[in-house]
């Protein structure tokens, strides 16, 4: 099955041959790729700000703002945030270890609701799709949720709070994994494996998972960048800052650059020479970067992902 | 299947023989179904609490009743009428301004024929799909800020015009908001209507080319019927979530700044301040405001998929 967004090489080379009249002009070509191309700028300009200012002295950027080209380039900002390791370390390993954690478990247990749903002989199947679809319909809403999870659970200021609630398993993903193995898994395969004397596990482990890949891959990537991007969970659950994620300390910095000295490890000299504002871009920047190093490697697979979504479930 | 003689009822068998059968699609299925009942099903019993007087420390069950007070009072304010119609205009924006650029955006990198540098935008326009909205917040902030931000210092002052109090001016929020929205979710879009464009026969432009279509009629005339049902299905499920909105977009972009409520405020953020404000505010008319909104946004979903259904069958989400 052919998921990619763009017609692969071949199909592309025979529709050229086949569609060269049907091309627009080189020139109305051309202004459309111009055109992309400021495009592309907007999406990449304001990234390139934010890393610019982190580079950028502290005095020149107090006498003339934010600007893309560092009047003298600093490093300070960096320094300062490696003074102050401890504290980003620390959400840097919570997020790593929720992020991991939370993925992990939220695939298999994806997976291991979607399988049922697949296999047309499990009578209770469309009882419990729609035990599941129902959520998508019907939300109890915050309030109630921040009780349940905090009152009656107790998750409040533990690092379940940030693996647990909301995150763990999406119903859009254990449906669109049900659609995936009810396409590509066809009934032959289930009836000759019964023969072989194969019971409903070993099947979903031995021969289902292993077929899976490409919708294993899509899903597990879309739990790990709900987990990595994650600060609603943190802004709720937890008040301590030893356990807060990433992205929630980034947010407290964006609200309040003192939020950085709040490490008691800092000497009074670097509190002094404190960067502020160069210090909370380069916050933004050690966020940003292992989305941008990642996003070449990953992003084909959000793309198969959404193409398999637009199958009807 | 042996059970099927074993039984008295040899057409049917009974569900608990089932049961025994299959316990391992059970057991798999046991752990989703526990989640689910924690994190879906139990809120949802406790909006109960939307008709009691809530107090954290009693609980769901121990709070007492107050019938439908939490929602007269939150009626009486002007906050229902604010958030609700925040809400759902900006929704309405974000729907008729998504498609229009989303689907003009596919039809353009349809028509590039280097087939990397077409990738290459695709990848290009997705790419803010993926940050956080914290990081978005840091974005919008490099820009607005009002001591430093690159829009004061640098173009409004070359333009010869006063710097801006972004972050204190409500009336500017619905165009940037709107902006941040579509400059992060166009790409996604996007990527769904090009790949249903790259699906389409291509025997049907064929044809259209031996009739002496122009592009434009190509596109009236094949590209935009063959994109109908997934643009049915797309906006009509959107319009179903017009009560919802994108809380981290509400809340991080504008700093949750009070000033700018009027033109921000949305009833999930509204909700969300009540639940964090000191002492817990007024929990009961919170889950009023939220109980609200699901069940509208519930009708909503009802009725959009019916209209779904009506128009195809095909097409419709249950």
């Amino acid at each position: 099955m052919e998921l990619t967004a763009l017609p692969s090489k071949e199909s592309a080379n025979a529709k050229k041959k086949r569609y060269a009249p049907n091309a627009l002009s080189v020139p109305a070509q051309a202004s459309i790729i111009v055109f992309f191309s400021f495009y592309t700028l907007l999406c990449i300009l304001p990234i390139l700000l934010v890393l610019a200012v982190s580079f950028t002295d502290e005095k020149t950027i107090a006498a003339y703002g934010y600007g893309f080209i560092p009047k003298s380039f600093s490093l300070d900002a960096y320094r300062f945030l490696f003074k102050d390791w401890q504290t980003i370390a620390r959400s840097y390993g919570v997020t790593v270890l929720v992020t991991t954690v939370g993925a992990v478990t939220g695939l298999f247990m994806t997976a291991c609701y979607a399988y049922p749903l697949s296999r047309t002989h499990f009578r209770l199947r469309h009882f419990f799709s729609f035990f599941v679809f129902f959520t998508m319909l019907f939300k109890g809403g915050l309030v109630p949720m921040y009780m349940v999870y905090n009152k009656y659970l107790h998750v409040g200021n533990t690092i379940y709070a940030l693996i647990i609630p909301n995150l763990l398993m999406g119903a859009f993903y254990v449906l669109m994994m049900r659609t995936f193995f009810t396409i590509t898994i066809p009934n032959e395969v289930y009836e000759s494996a019964e023969i072989d004397g194969a019971g409903d596990l070993r099947i979903f482990f031995r021969i289902v998972l292993p077929l899976s890949k490409p919708v294993l891959a899509t899903v597990g990537l879309f739990y790990t960048l709900s987990y990595w991007n994650d600060w609603f969970n943190s802004m709720i659950f937890i008040n301590n800052d030893n356990i807060v994620s990433l992205q929630y300390l980034m947010q407290k910095t964006l609200l309040n650059i003192q939020y950085l000295l709040n490490n008691p490890n800092l000497t009074a000299q670097a509190r002094i020479d404190f960067p502020g504002e160069s210090a909370r871009m380069a916050m933004a920047i050690i966020g940003i970067g292992p989305i941008v190093f990642a996003y070449p490697f990953f992003q084909r697979y959000f793309i198969q992902g959404l193409t398999v979504g637009a199958v009807k479930g | 299947m042996g059970s099927k003689f074993m039984t008295h009822k040899p057409v049917r068998r009974s569900l608990f023989s089932d049961f025994r059968k299959q316990k391992y699609l059970f057991i798999l299925l046991l752990p989703g179904t526990l989640y689910l009942l924690v994190n879906n099903y139990l809120p949802m019993i406790g909006t109960i609490i939307a008709f009691k007087k809530v107090n954290y420390v009693k609980g769901i069950f121990g709070s007492p009743w107050v019938g439908f007070d939490n929602f007269k009072f939150l009626f009486t304010t002007t906050d229902a009428y604010v958030i609700t119609r925040n809400t759902v205009l900006y929704n309405l924006v974000f729907i008729a301004l998504g498609l229009l650029f989303a689907v003009a955006f596919a039809v353009l990198l349809n028509e590039i024929r280097i087939r990397f540098v077409a990738k290459f935008f695709q990848s290009a326009l997705f790419f803010p799909h993926f940050l956080s909205f914290v990081v978005v917040g840091y974005l919008v902030y490099s820009l607005l800020s009002i001591e430093n931000g690159f829009v004061n210092k640098h173009l409004l002052s070359v333009l010869g015009k006063d710097p801006i109090n972004w972050y204190n001016e409500p009336n500017y929020w619905p165009f940037i908001l709107t902006s941040v929205h579509l400059w992060k979710s166009v790409g996604y879009g996007t990527v769904i209507y090009l790949a249903a464009i790259v699906g389409v026969d291509a025997s049907y432009y064929e044809a259209a080319l031996i009739d002496g279509a122009s592009k434009w009629k190509q596109f009236t005339n094949v590209t935009l019927p063959s994109l109908v049902p997934i643009i049915t299905i797309l906006t009509l499920m959107s319009i179903g979530h017009i009560f919802y909105a994108d809380f981290g977009l509400f809340y991080q972009v504008p700093l949750n700044s009070g000033m700018l409520y009027p033109t921000t405020l949305v009833i999930d953020t509204y909700v969300y301040n009540i639940l964090t404000s000191p002492l817990h505010g007024d929990l009961g008319m919170a889950t009023a405001a939220g109980l609200y909104q699901s069940l509208v946004g519930f009708v909503l979903v009802l009725l959009s998929n019916g209209l779904i259904r009506k128009i195809n069958k095909e097409n419709a989400l249950f």
